[in-house]
């Protein structure tokens, strides 16, 4: 597939199971290399180079059961930059509205919690990029609400941001372009809701 | 440089305290020792004469099968929530993980080889008839060896099927040099009647290249899809 | 290139026959031994045909690692095959001689003891390739592969300076060769060598039409259109 994104936007990417949504976000994070062809991102074609502005959650919670939540994050800053830096962990747990000073391990945590702290690890080294597999599944409706002001927030102060997700209308109105993409292929691109007219009809 | 090392002791001091924590995997380790050492001490039952020159072989082949055990779960906890990933997306040197890992289960398999030891110790009466002090620098140099593989190969079982069998089989086969000269270098030193310096040499080497090996080729494995 | 592979074929066809009557007829009798002793025809050049073959997955694999060439790749998968093979026929070569002559199946012979690590270590190898998922095979394959090549010099003084500690008979004996079993052996080597090579040239072009019908199975699957309603009318292939 061939396609060009702008920055400091929202993409939504929808389409059915397998349709290789998570593949796509995989490729960008340079977690999966791609079969043929090149990805030039932030100017950059070695994705490794750009790799410290890059912000990647998934559904597994990418964090530690063992540790509390600001444990886990003093711990990742550490991947980024040398020195740990308590102030922005606390900071970002705020941001996705948790509590810092919590110590209940994060396996403890509902999974709405884990969600939330999992985006915060990824906003950790305030990416340029962020991207997000399926931020909202099993997510309560006004915790998923909230996440997405954040998001459109984030968008507006200059950040990139694609969310892969199966509830396409908790984007609405936020996000600035849905993706919809079918057998590996994007199949259309629409700034509001709109299923493409060429989807087959699933019975 | 000073990257790879502080993030290497942020890593070890996590996973030491996270272990210290749960302490369900030493507990079983050490237990798992103990019945190793007392299994072998009722199927080998020589004179002291005997059991000098054999207890090289005993001990370090009780010591693989406890280590093997203690490698399986190197990478355990980064497996549970695919942790790998967030160290896969960001800048951090893959080596400092390395590091950190092999120092662990270097930490790790010497305390279950200061419980298993006096045991040996105990059901053979075992006396170093040669030059004592370099049984430490032999347990040293043996234990990195198989430390580093391990881990090494842990982290490539990842990426396969049957990830608990699949690590003593790559394991067993490349360490067959270095388990011969642990083998042989305590069996020299506990009867006296031979060197040991030829296999604590060979052993030095052993690590000294797969050590930089592993450095270097661990960040293709853990790129591995 | 396609005409080479049978001239290459009767070329092996001739050269094994040669080399079975310059092994079991042509060349003379050993004195101490005899005639259990022209199972060295076979002993030695499959050791050598081995390494060979085993030096070749090694160039293989850092090919591979360094410029990510499938090709290279199937050579190395191919190598480590053929080379387990040859690998075995010196391990069962090996202690039958022994028995007869020395009264002892196994020695920890250097020859011998090298030979089944390297067959330890490549079984190992092909069995990681039969167990990793398809993906990074060729990665993970490759770097056990700088291992194992890594590991042969470290087996080889253990078991040199073990040997000098603990002396064991050897076989395939020391010491000078007659002219006359030194043609029979290098007969035998050439070969071993062309019939490896045979045989590995056919997997290599097994293995990559192997590979070419997965690729195109795995693309047609995945432009087979999902919906049920397309079962009906269609016609022809997919996609």
């Amino acid at each position: 597939m061939s396609a060009e994104f702008a920055p400091s936007r929202l993409y939504a990417i929808l389409g059915d199971n397998g349709a290789g949504k998570t593949t796509l976000l995989r490729v960008l994070a340079g977690l999966t290399p791609p079969t043929r062809g090149t990805i030039s991102m932030l100017g950059a074609t070695n994705l490794r180079s750009i790799c410290s502005q890059l912000g990647y959650m998934a559904h597994p919670s990418l964090l530690y059961d063992e540790m509390s939540g600001m444990e886990n994050l003093v711990y990742f800053t550490r991947l980024y930059d040398a020195q740990s830096d308590d102030q922005r962990c606390a900071e970002v747990i705020r941001a996705v509205k948790l509590d810092p000073s919590l110590t209940r391990p994060v396996g403890q945590y509902s999974q709405g919690m884990r969600q939330r702290m999992s985006l915060a690890r990824a906003l950790l080294n305030d990416p340029k990029i962020l991207l997000l597999d399926e931020p909202f599944s099993n997510v309560d409706l006004r915790s998923a609400r909230e996440m997405v002001s954040l998001l459109a927030g984030l968008r507006d102060s200059g950040k990139t941001i694609f969310v892969v997700t199966h509830q396409a209308s908790l984007l609405e109105g936020a996000a600035d372009e849905f993706v919809w993409m079918e057998a590996g292929q994007i199949v259309s691109r629409t700034p509001d809701l709109r299923p493409p007219d060429t989807r087959s009809e699933t019975p | 440089m000073s990257t790879l090392a502080s993030l290497t002791r942020a890593t070890l001091a996590k996973d030491l305290r996270l272990e210290w924590r749960s302490k369900d995997a030493i507990n079983s380790m050490l237990f798992f020792s103990l019945l190793v050492v007392v299994i072998f001490s009722f199927s080998f039952d020589p004179t002291a004469e005997e059991s000098r020159r054999i207890a090289g072989g005993l001990v370090w082949v009780a010591f693989l099968f406890a280590a093997v055990v203690a490698l399986n779960q190197t990478w355990a906890r980064e497996l549970r929530n695919q942790v790998l990933d967030a160290y896969r997306v960001s800048p951090a040197p893959p080596n400092a993980l390395f590091l950190a890992k092999v120092i662990g289960n270097f930490i790790f398999v010497t305390v279950l080889q200061a419980l298993m030891t006096p045991l040996f110790i105990v059901f053979y009466n075992l006396r170093a008839l040669g030059p004592a002090y370099q049984l430490p620098i032999v347990a040293a140099l043996g234990t990195w060896a198989l430390v580093v593989n391990g881990t090494f190969f842990a982290a490539m079982s990842l990426r396969t099927r049957s990830r608990e069998i699949m690590l003593p089989l790559l394991l067993f086969p490349i360490s067959i040099p270095a388990l011969l000269a642990m083998v042989e270098a305590t069996g020299a030193i506990l009867t006296g009647e031979f060197s040991a310096k030829f296999w604590i040499v060979l052993l030095a080497a052993y690590d000294v290249v797969f050590t930089i090996a592993s450095l270097f080729l661990f960040g293709f494995v853990l790129q591995a899809e | 290139m396609k005409r080479v592979f049978p001239i290459l074929a009767v070329l092996t066809a001739g050269l094994l026959s040669y080399a079975l009557y310059e092994a079991l007829v042509a060349a003379p009798t050993e004195q101490t031994m005899g005639d259990v002793q022209r199972i060295f025809y076979y002993h030695v050049p499959s050791a050598w045909t081995a390494f060979i073959l085993f030096f070749v997955n090694f160039f293989a694999s850092v090919a591979y690692l360094i410029w990510r060439s499938s090709k290279a790749d199937v050579i190395a998968l191919v190598t480590a095959e053929v080379g387990v093979v040859f690998c075995t026929v010196v391990l069962v070569t090996g202690p039958i001689w022994a028995r007869p002559v020395w009264g002892i199946w196994w020695t920890w012979d250097l020859r011998l003891t090298l030979t089944l690590v390297l067959w330890l270590i490549y079984v190992s190898y092909l069995v990681l390739r039969r167990f990793s998922s398809s993906g990074q095979t060729p990665l993970l394959a490759a770097v056990l592969a700088v291992f194992g090549a890594l590991d042969v010099p470290l087996v080889y003084f253990s078991i040199w300076f073990f040997r000098t500690q603990h002396p064991q008979p050897v076989v395939g004996g020391g010491g000078s060769i007659d002219p006359r079993m030194l043609h029979a052996l290098l007969i035998n080597w050439l070969a071993f060598s062309c019939f490896a090579a045979l045989v590995c040239w056919s997997r290599y072009r097994l293995e990559v039409l192997h590979r070419e019908v997965e690729e195109t199975m795995a693309l047609e699957a995945l432009l087979e259109p999902r919906s049920p309603q397309t079962k009906t009318s269609r016609s022809g292939s997919g996609g």
